[in-house]
């Protein structure tokens, strides 16, 4: 009796935290999401999406996930095997790979901030090697691409990391045999990548991607560092609607409108990529 | 509403916890945010005040968002507010009347104590501070003035024109303006420009008028350093070099004018066809009905107001003292600079004062907004200037039926809400 509620009882805590702090705000949110002055509504959806730069933060928010996770999941898997392939110095790698997983993403922003500026290291360095007389203005309201460029190099170089921890996990789970009966049987690199790794690793590029897609929908801290208001996304124009323009209903159904999104995708990856519980390790 | 409550609950178990009962009097400010200046204010206003003030600064939207919370709760750690006639607008019925206020011997200017009264009648706050905008050019830039123009009496086709020469014979664009987040470009739109060409606010929103206005300020951004999207205070771009003439909040400009005194000037905002529009700013000190020691608030409230704060404020903040006080001879270069300038715009013979919005609740940052979007739109988005001003005038009209506000100044007195035409 003691042994089968052990487990119950040590998720308890655990459960009542999500409920606390998740649930019951979520609740309330939804709740702001579809009220104004106390009566159902839909208004709050109406003038979010009637807003002018709606559609604009929309799909820059779209296009930057589409273009910054299936970079990052490349980069990500190369670095996760050639860390598994290190003899030595495989944790030092880890490491120096892990590190900007540690800077928070508006310190982050800033860092990529002070390369790009006027006044930045580009700058100085391009003017020092005497490609240009006066400074570029890289960031400015007229150049929404590198605006755009400056926001997925400094998002890759932010979170690329923390995919490949959850890889090389991944791919330190794949049993040896498997890589040697390819090896026998004379099969090249890439086929074994192609035909084990691959397949062997999905559960692990699941969470990757999951993790990553929902992260990249809340992509803000950079994009205000490096954008300001030139860039326009999908959390930015939430966190306007709360503050400046103090309207905690039309944020919350912002808020409400990310989370369908993330929801909308965990529920395609966890399908597209399932495993089937008999190719289960 | 019930997020609030729990808000207001969690953030009062926690201040129990840490706190007890406190002595000290909380102050909780949407000025002098940034750090130099709220380390000045505790350490050279507030440190003479009989009993001890915790000086706390915070972004309009979270310093509403804990006041609200406080006063739903029903009880609240919050003693005094500080903040921008605009920010009490929003919470007028929830602060304590300060008409009983001992505040000695000084002389309180009328205008702004009547402000204070929020339409009401009684003092919801105190008049603090006041600030307003002006014009600051780099010595250098004199050179390129248009023969005949005299900076005290500058209009904007003169501007337009100063600002094309530098760009022309410098290479590069030296007209700056804080367009970035964090800048005040929406009360240059709504004290300044609009006022001047239209000598109204709201009510002319989509005139002819309004449309040659924002035309005029196109054909200025041509010469306007692009990076000015990302301006807040146009000191940094001033001290650099990058601009040499520009336009913001004198607290803004201020570090220029106290770092370098001898390279810059500062002159008034330029006059358009309906005369030379400029915005004064008014701070104001208030109590909220939550405040945990009424009588001790009382007493910094009137600290606040003697002379001797009044000049230390000054000096923490750039602001201009509300009452009647002679300055003493060791104020900072930007002082010395702005005060003659203040004088002059407010004394012109075509000085058109423009009031912060009055009466929209908290509506007050969607109004910003209107005027913000119509600028990203029409300068930066390059959209067609007629159907920008017919849209945005809906959404316009839409916030003040909502506030039901009736106009201020420069728009004439209306029954009702203020009419946009």
């Amino acid at each position: 009796m003691h042994g089968k509620a052990l487990p119950y009882l040590l998720l308890m805590p655990a459960t009542l935290f999500l409920c606390v702090f998740f649930l019951y705000p979520f609740a309330l949110v939804a709740f702001e999401a579809f009220t104004r002055d106390g009566g159902f509504t839909l208004d709050n959806f109406r003038t979010m999406t009637g807003n002018w730069k709606f559609p604009v933060a929309f799909w820059n928010t779209i296009l930057l996930a589409a273009i910054v996770v299936p970079i990052q999941l490349v980069m990500a898997l190369l670095m996760a095997t050639v860390v598994s392939r290190l003899e030595t110095g495989r944790g030092a790698a880890l490491y120096i790979f892990a590190i900007p997983l540690g800077i928070s993403d508006l310190a982050a922003g800033l860092i990529w901030l002070a390369i790009f500026d006027q006044s930045g290291f580009l700058n100085t360095l391009l003017s020092n090697l005497g490609l240009v007389d006066r400074p570029v203005m890289f960031l400015g309201y007229q150049s929404k691409l590198t605006i755009f460029v400056a926001v997925v190099l400094a998002e890759i170089w932010r979170a690329t990391a923390i995919m490949m921890v959850i890889l090389v996990a991944g791919i330190g789970l794949i049993p040896r045999e498997y890589h040697e009966a390819a090896e026998v049987f004379g099969a090249s690199p890439w086929k074994r990548f192609v035909k084990i790794t691959l397949p062997l690793l999905r559960p692990s590029l699941q969470t990757a991607i999951i993790l990553r897609v929902i992260l990249a929908f809340e992509v803000f801290a950079v994009v205000a560092a490096l954008g300001g208001t030139n860039f326009p996304v999908l959390m930015g124009e939430t966190y306007n609607w709360q503050f400046s323009l103090q309207d905690r209903n039309v944020a919350a159904a912002f808020a409400l409108l990310i989370l369908a999104i993330s929801v909308g995708l965990t529920l395609f990856f966890l399908r597209v990529l399932r495993v089937p519980k008999e190719a289960r390790i | 509403m019930n997020a609030l409550k729990t808000l207001a609950g969690a953030a009062l178990a926690l201040s129990i916890a840490i706190g007890g009962a406190q002595a000290q009097v909380l102050f909780w400010s949407t000025q002098a945010r940034p750090v130099e200046e709220t380390q000045k204010m505790r350490s050279e206003v507030l440190k003479a005040f009989d009993g001890q003030v915790d000086y706390q600064v915070a972004e309009d939207g979270p310093w509403l968002t804990r006041l609200q919370a406080e006063l739903q709760a029903g009880s609240g750690t919050i003693g005094v507010l500080g903040g921008l006639h605009g920010d009490f607008s929003t919470v007028g019925a929830d602060l304590v009347d300060l008409s009983g206020v001992d505040v000695g011997g000084v002389k309180l200017n009328e205008d702004y104590k009547k402000l204070g009264m929020l339409g009401t009648g009684e003092q919801k706050y105190m008049p603090w501070m006041q600030a307003t905008f002006l014009m600051a050019a780099n010595k250098q830039a004199l050179q390129y003035l248009p023969a005949g123009v005299d900076l005290n009496t500058i209009t904007y086709d003169q501007l337009i024109e100063w600002a094309k020469n530098i760009a022309e014979k410098t290479g590069s664009p030296k007209f700056g303006f804080p367009a970035g987040p964090k800048g005040l470009k929406h009360r240059f739109f709504e004290g300044f420009l609009y006022p001047s060409y239209t000598g109204s606010m709201v009510t002319k929103f989509r005139s002819a008028e309004a449309e040659t206005a924002w035309n005029k300020f196109k054909e200025l951004w041509q010469y306007t350093n692009p990076n000015s999207t990302n301006y807040a205070f146009m000191q940094e771009p001033l001290l650099t070099g990058e601009v040499w003439v520009a336009f913001d909040h004198v607290a803004r400009l201020a570090d220029a004018f106290n770092q370098r005194p001898d390279e810059f000037v500062a002159f008034p905002a330029p006059a358009g066809p309906a005369g030379r529009g400029y915005m004064p700013v008014v701070a104001g000190v208030a109590i909220p009905k939550t405040s945990p020691d009424v009588d001790k608030a009382k007493a910094l409230v009137a600290y606040m107001l003697k002379p001797e704060t009044q000049i230390a404020t000054l000096k923490a903040t750039n602001f201009f003292p509300v009452v009647d006080v002679k300055l003493p001879d060791d104020m900072p270069a930007s002082v010395k600079a702005f005060g003659p300038v203040i004088a002059t715009m407010t004394g012109a013979p075509d000085a058109l004062p423009a009031l912060l919005p009055m009466g929209l609740g908290d509506l007050g940052g969607k109004f910003n907004q209107v005027y913000t979007d119509s600028f990203e739109r029409i300068v930066l988005g390059g959209q067609d200037v007629r159907g920008v001003l017919e849209e945005q005038a809906t959404a316009l009209k839409a916030l003040i039926d909502q506030s039901k506000a009736p106009c201020w100044a420069p728009d004439k007195p209306s029954e009702g809400a203020c009419p946009v035409d």
